[in-house]
């Protein structure tokens, strides 16, 4: 049986193309238009049939270890002295982090469409960690694409997809980064589509991407606002979650978009919006066409990407999903933006205050929950989406804090 | 545009009994001087010069077009040196058909409005934007067809007859047929699978279809013009460029001998 807090119903859908409002769609090249279309029904299909479901929800709780837990932070909302601080934990989950709800659903789609071979791009590596593992369990053969300059940064997730039984692929193309990972796993697919499973990371891409990982995600959402009211009686009154392509955002903000919450999503300002150097692109971008749909892009006045910067390697990311940029203009989504070293600070914060280290990702959306809760009342309160374990960011934080935790020697 | 240059390129080369030669280049590649010699030079072998337009991302293409857009956007090209370059083209090569080609968010960011009107001023007959399907049209088709452009659609192996349809009256010009799943410059499959497939898109269509990726050698290129109403090559003619990176003479000589190859093979054919 699933439990009834996972309602099924497809809300605020896109339309028959995948636009919502004006953003997202199907940009793509025409070789995969037609594995687009295949995909969107079988997930419709899918979506449709119990028995998904019931497979999905039983790995999502004995594998996964799903319900995450909802959290209060009693000692960090005294010390920040406003609203109380609930963190939704998903750095609880098996591989730490929120990304393997997505998986566990594509994965399980990619079985049923008797496909044998799964493709990913990952920048961090927690969405090809979590792509090789769901790959492992399931015998899948798995190629992940990861930019030569992220594989390198992140050493120990590259050794972890290998364990896993992955073949890590350095790209070395354009900035050698997540979006260029992302291009080769589209060129990958457009070669490889007959017998092969894009299992895309974000709610981004062509549709039926952003749908489809926003629905494989909205369990966050939907067991917080359970949570939430069991532990507090009422619904919370600020949701905060950091974006980069948004699916830990989509997956704990789309359940409450019915309700009187303030839905908070949370950019890497990186050395400051004025820098130049941050991944911002609801803040500081403009529409553009990227990766299959249309959104907010950082992008000269010529229309070509540029490079992004973020101390979160999971958060260094020119796009964003579409269907955030659609919830901005219409006004439903609160906006804001985290530097590199106001995310560091949250880090240290949680950390020493309630012995959870948070991903640097997370340390985000950390930063604006702690700053909204400051200025509110101890009868408010304001959830938090702790959407990854900091375990993997142990080298950024290392070189960033060594002198000040060991005593500089200066 | 007051004259069909597309329509009459293809009534004469039917006329001449062959196939009409499709050539690829990226604008500014490897640089803006460099690149309206090699454009020229390749403008008058081919009856329809493809232009590339330089994208960050070009994520249908293979490694030698990629890298011709990293040396294009190196050496500073900006979406008015395209335009300069095909302005260039149409002046010297009168009855050369030229045809942008590129990713949707170069003219998105400049607007299709804007774009398109450059685009006619300088001479351009069609436009070929590799991640707009018909179904996104609503971004470009109205500016496209005020300012008297073709609209070109890509057809591929995947495409089924539903898109076909689709695609025929949405599109204007002629259709390319992309004759592999794969990126540009991967490797051509059978012929005859490819003509069957050309075959399966006239009976939905009557417009000219052309086709491309993965031709490279003149013998493949006479095989598919025995089917096939134009034929393209792009990766073939973008690889001189870094095998010539020091000796822009010898780049230019070099495109042009292969175009002249690539020129005899759609010829010697009778359809």
């Amino acid at each position: 049986m699933i439990d009834s807090i996972y309602s099924l119903d497809i809300s605020h859908p896109p339309d028959i193309n995948g636009h919502f409002g004006r953003f997202g769609g199907r940009f793509a090249a025409e070789t995969l238009m037609g594995p687009l279309k295949a995909l969107e029904e079988a997930f419709y299909e899918a979506w449709k049939d119990e028995t998904f479901h019931q497979k999905r929800f039983h790995l999502l709780k004995n594998y996964v270890g799903r319900a995450t837990p909802l959290y209060h932070a009693e000692h960090l909302s005294k010390e920040v002295g406003g609203a109380q601080i609930y963190l939704k934990r998903e750095d609880l989950t098996h591989t730490g982090a929120h990304k393997i709800n997505n998986t566990i659903g594509q994965g399980l789609l990619a079985q049923r469409m008797g496909k044998k071979r799964v493709i990913a791009e990952t920048g961090a590596g927690q969405h090809g960690v979590a792509t090789a593992t769901v790959a492992a369990m399931f015998g899948m053969q798995c190629d992940v694409y990861m930019g030569r300059e992220d594989t390198e940064r992140q050493a120990p997730n590259v050794f972890r997809m290998k364990l896993l039984g992955a073949n890590v692929i350095p790209v070395d193309s354009g900035s050698a980064t997540l979006k260029d990972a992302l291009n080769e796993a589209l060129r990958d697919w457009v070669a490889s589509c007959e017998d092969t499973f894009y299992i895309i990371g974000t709610v981004a891409g062509p549709h039926p991407y952003p749908l489809m990982v926003r629905q494989f995600h909205v369990v966050i959402g939907q067991e917080a606002r359970a949570q939430c009211l069991a532990q507090t009686g009422k619904l919370p009154d600020v949701a905060v979650a950091c974006v980069g392509g948004g699916s830990n955002a989509m997956g704990l903000l789309h359940p409450f978009r019915d309700d009187d919450v303030r839905l908070v999503a949370v950019e890497a300002a990186g050395h400051g919006l004025e820098s130049g150097e941050h991944a911002a692109s609801l803040a500081a971008g403009r529409p553009g066409i990227l990766h299959g749909n249309l959104t907010y892009l950082l992008e000269n006045d010529e229309g070509q990407i540029q490079g992004t910067h973020s101390i979160s390697a999971g958060l260094d990311y020119p796009g964003v999903g579409p269907e955030l940029a659609a919830m901005l203009e219409d006004g439903q989504l609160d906006l804001d933006t985290v530097t590199d070293s106001e995310a560091l600070e949250a880090f240290k914060t949680l950390t020493r205050s309630e012995g959870i280290i948070p991903a640097l990702e997370s340390s985000h959306a950390l930063a604006s929950g702690i700053r909204i809760a400051a200025g509110m009342n101890p009868d408010q309160t304001v959830l938090i989406n702790l959407s990854g374990r900091g375990d993997k960011d142990m080298n950024t934080v290392f070189d960033r804090l060594h002198d000040e935790i060991e005593g500089s020697k200066a | 545009m007051s004259r069909d240059r597309i329509a009459e390129c293809f009534a004469r080369c039917r006329n001449e009994g062959r196939s009409a030669l499709v050539g690829y280049l990226t604008a500014g590649d490897p640089d803006v001087a460099t690149s309206e010699e090699l454009l020229l030079a390749l403008a008058g072998k081919v009856d329809i010069l493809e232009i590339g337009m330089p994208f960050s991302d070009p994520m249908a293409d293979g490694p030698v077009i990629q890298a011709a857009s990293e040396r294009a956007l190196e050496a500073g090209v900006l979406i008015r040196d395209v335009f300069a370059l095909a302005a260039k083209v149409n002046s010297t090569c009168p009855d050369t058909c030229i045809v942008l080609m590129g990713y949707a968010n170069v003219p998105y960011a400049l607007g299709f409005e804007n774009f398109s009107e450059q685009a006619a001023r300088a001479g351009v007959d069609g436009v070929l934007i590799v991640d707009i399907p018909p179904e996104e049209g609503a971004v470009c088709d109205h500016a496209l067809r005020k300012n008297g452009l073709h609209r070109i659609l890509l057809l591929s192996p995947t495409s089924s007859d539903t898109r076909i349809k689709l695609a025929s009256d949405a599109a204007s010009g002629f259709i390319y047929y992309v004759s592999l799943t794969g990126i540009t410059g991967a490797e051509m499959g059978e012929a005859a699978a490819i003509e069957q497939q050309v075959e399966r898109i006239r009976s939905f269509s009557s417009l000219p279809i052309c086709v491309g990726f993965g031709v490279k050698t003149a013998e493949q290129a006479a095989k598919v013009a025995t089917f096939a109403d134009g034929v393209v090559i792009g990766s073939h003619f973008v690889s001189q460029i870094p095998l010539h990176c020091n000796d822009h003479n010898a780049m230019v000589t070099a495109l042009k001998k292969t175009a002249s190859a690539m020129r005899d093979a759609v010829r010697k054919v009778a359809v």
